[in-house]
């Protein structure tokens, strides 16, 4: 078995952004575990995804949905459709578990959506908890903290 | 006197039987004349009082554009004040919530008051000798509100001193929270975490319609509970299988006409009212295993099946909140400004019941009403619209006509078929009369 190198799994967070900001949403679900989610917090530092309510707390039927629907006809809150685009800081390497197969980053980033004249800026922390699959790193769990997660937004239709 | 303040008639003639004017939604005059009189006159939300368990505990919050807080005093009681110190006018409280122990003390000249709001002391006192500070305004504390309900754990308030009595406001329409409370087996709720905040470029009465508002959902959402419906489908899963509870939340939404018809709109006095009379798209749920046991436990079989069986979708109380019952979701629509309105939605757990229930709960919330969610999103996206579309000059006039029946009475109790805009005329009519009730007669 070949385990994935520091750089490997930096090259992976970045690409996982830059499939997002290109809009290859169809590729962006392959990189997730069957089990995998996609958390959003509400509350900075919470631990309970669960039994108190959180931005987003996403399984793979909930991701293909976020994604199909991005692709309708009558998704009215797409017409125009938002773009995004995403500043990493270099990923921190948490954790190289081997013996495991988990592989824990922690990147800084920035996120601004756009849609007709409106645009808006998120700050970020993303963790992202990788394993192997058949050799290939897969998302377990990526929890997005925003840094004001308890602040009021408007729409934020695509993925931190 | 402007166009509207001063000026009851104008106020009055925007609101016919079928058709509100455009101003309701867009005019800033109109607003301050909300502010100062509806949201005055009325019965407001607060808070619930679990979000002040213990004495000292605050909560701060808006009753429309005043900044109030409630607090636990040492009686045990919960209080409603302004959040404003008599000296200068600082607020008192800064943070959202928190404990300030035995009293609050102003951040500024530390003035200190009682959790109650009474002046507790003020520093370097003899400055006031012989000023006559006893007779001020100034000394008698942080200004509370006129009057405070704690309904079952729901606080409410009345800016002004005057106005009509709780019991009277709200009626009928109580019997929502009751089977919401009833649904506990201990009948006590608890606030769980913080609420989601959600801003809309609107006005806030869009988000109150909308709440019964039974036309819309296979329309504009179809784009999420629609592909939710489809995506499952083409997983292709055997027969039986157990829809996951996602689909059991966001599938409902999908329902025809036929189903939102039958469901039925009833409407109480003074502009509250509810979706879901006979049934509602929480009436299908899984049951959480041990819920039911423990509810008949609590309540004997019969009164426990009462309370279940009753799946009331979202209830309005006048003028700004809606509440679910079946799951035990408050959403609040907070004014700022004719064109914004914050969102708060919380969940609360029902006690003694199992995690499970308010795991179904904290789920719906998400995936129904966040900033993030898919359903929220073409929700928003039609009220700003709309917020756009007003300032049309074409027409001015909003049409509430649906199912409409002449010479309809809105001071008698009625169920009627689940698509009627009824409960929106129940508001209107609501909104006249609490807006005009502290307006002078034209001369
Ligand atoms: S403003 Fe509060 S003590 Fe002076
Ligand atoms: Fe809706």
């Amino acid at each position: 078995m070949t385990f994935p190198s520091r750089d490997d799994l930096i090259d992976f967070v970045y690409e996982e952004a830059r499939m997002i900001d290109d809009g290859r949403f169809d590729e962006w679900l392959d990189l997730w575990t069957e089990d995998g989610y996609y958390w959003m917090p509400l509350d900075y530092k919470q631990e309970d995804p669960h039994l108190v309510t959180s931005l987003l707390y996403e399984d793979e039927f909930l991701r293909k949905l976020r994604v199909e629907r991005l692709k309708g006809e009558r998704t009215f809150s797409q017409k125009p459709k938002s773009r995004c685009h995403h500043v990493l800081s270099r990923p921190f390497v948490d954790e190289m578990d081997r013996d495991n197969g988990l592989f824990v980053t922690h990147t800084p980033l920035h996120y601004v959506e756009t849609r007709l004249d409106e645009q808006f800026m998120l700050a970020a922390n993303a963790r992202h908890e990788l394993v192997l699959v058949d050799d290939e790193l897969k998302i377990r769990l990526k929890r997005v903290d925003l840094l004001n997660s308890d602040a009021a937004f408007g729409n934020i239709q695509l993925f931190v | 006197m402007g166009r509207y303040s001063g000026n009851r008639s104008a106020v009055e003639a925007l609101i016919r039987p079928t058709q509100v004017h455009r101003d309701v939604y867009i005019d800033d005059e109109v607003f301050d004349l909300e502010m100062k009189h509806l949201f005055a006159n009325t019965w407001v939300f607060v808070g619930h009082d679990s979000q002040v368990p213990n004495k000292g505990d605050y909560f701060a919050t808006e009753i429309g554009r005043q900044p109030v807080l409630m607090a636990r005093h040492s009686n045990g009681e919960v209080y409603v004040m302004h959040n404003r110190c008599p000296h200068k006018g600082t607020k008192i409280v800064i943070d959202r919530e928190g404990n300030t122990g035995k009293f609050f003390r102003c951040p500024y000249h530390a003035w200190s008051f009682k959790t109650d709001g009474c002046l507790l002391a003020i520093p370097l006192k003899k400055g006031y000798k012989d000023t006559g500070l006893e007779e001020s305004e100034a000394a008698k504390g942080l200004a509370p509100v006129g009057a405070v309900k704690n309904y079952r754990g729901f606080i409410f308030a009345r800016l002004n001193a005057e106005g009509p009595g709780f019991e009277e406001f709200f009626g009928d329409s109580l019997s929502s929270i009751d089977n919401m409370v009833d649904r506990s087996p201990e009948g006590r709720l608890e606030v769980a975490g913080p609420p989601l905040r959600y801003m809309h470029q609107c006005n806030w009465k869009m988000l109150v319609e909308n709440q019964t508002d039974t036309c819309h959902p296979m329309v504009a959402h179809e784009s999420s509970a629609g592909t939710a419906v489809k995506l499952w489908e083409s997983l292709e899963k055997p027969e039986g299988t157990k829809k996951p509870m996602a689909m059991e939340v966001i599938a409902p939404f999908m329902s025809p006409y036929e189903f939102f018809e039958e469901m039925g709109i009833r409407t109480w006095p003074n502009g509250h009212g509810h979706t879901g009379v006979h049934h509602s798209i929480h009436s299908d749920y899984s049951a959480i295993p041990g819920y039911f046991e423990q509810m008949v436990e609590a309540h004997g079989e019969e009164r426990a099946k009462e309370i279940l069986g009753e799946n009331r979708h979202n209830t309005v109380y006048f003028p700004n909140i809606m509440i679910k019952g079946p799951i035990q979701q408050l959403r609040i629509f907070i004014p700022l400004a004719a064109n914004k309105t914050l969102v708060e939605s919380y969940i609360y757990r029902l006690v003694g019941a199992p995690d499970m229930l308010l795991q179904r709960t904290a789920m719906y919330n998400r995936l129904i009403n966040a900033p993030t969610s898919v359903v929220g999103h073409d929700d928003l996206e039609m009220y700003e619209r709309a917020q756009e579309g007003l300032h049309s000059d074409g027409l001015e006039w909003v049409n509430v006509q649906r199912l409409y029946v002449e010479g309809e009475d809105m001071d008698e109790t009625a169920v009627e078929n689940g698509t009627t805009e009824r409960q929106m005329r129940n508001q209107f009519h609501a909104w006249k009369k609490y807006m005009t009730m502290t307006m002078e007669t034209a001369q």
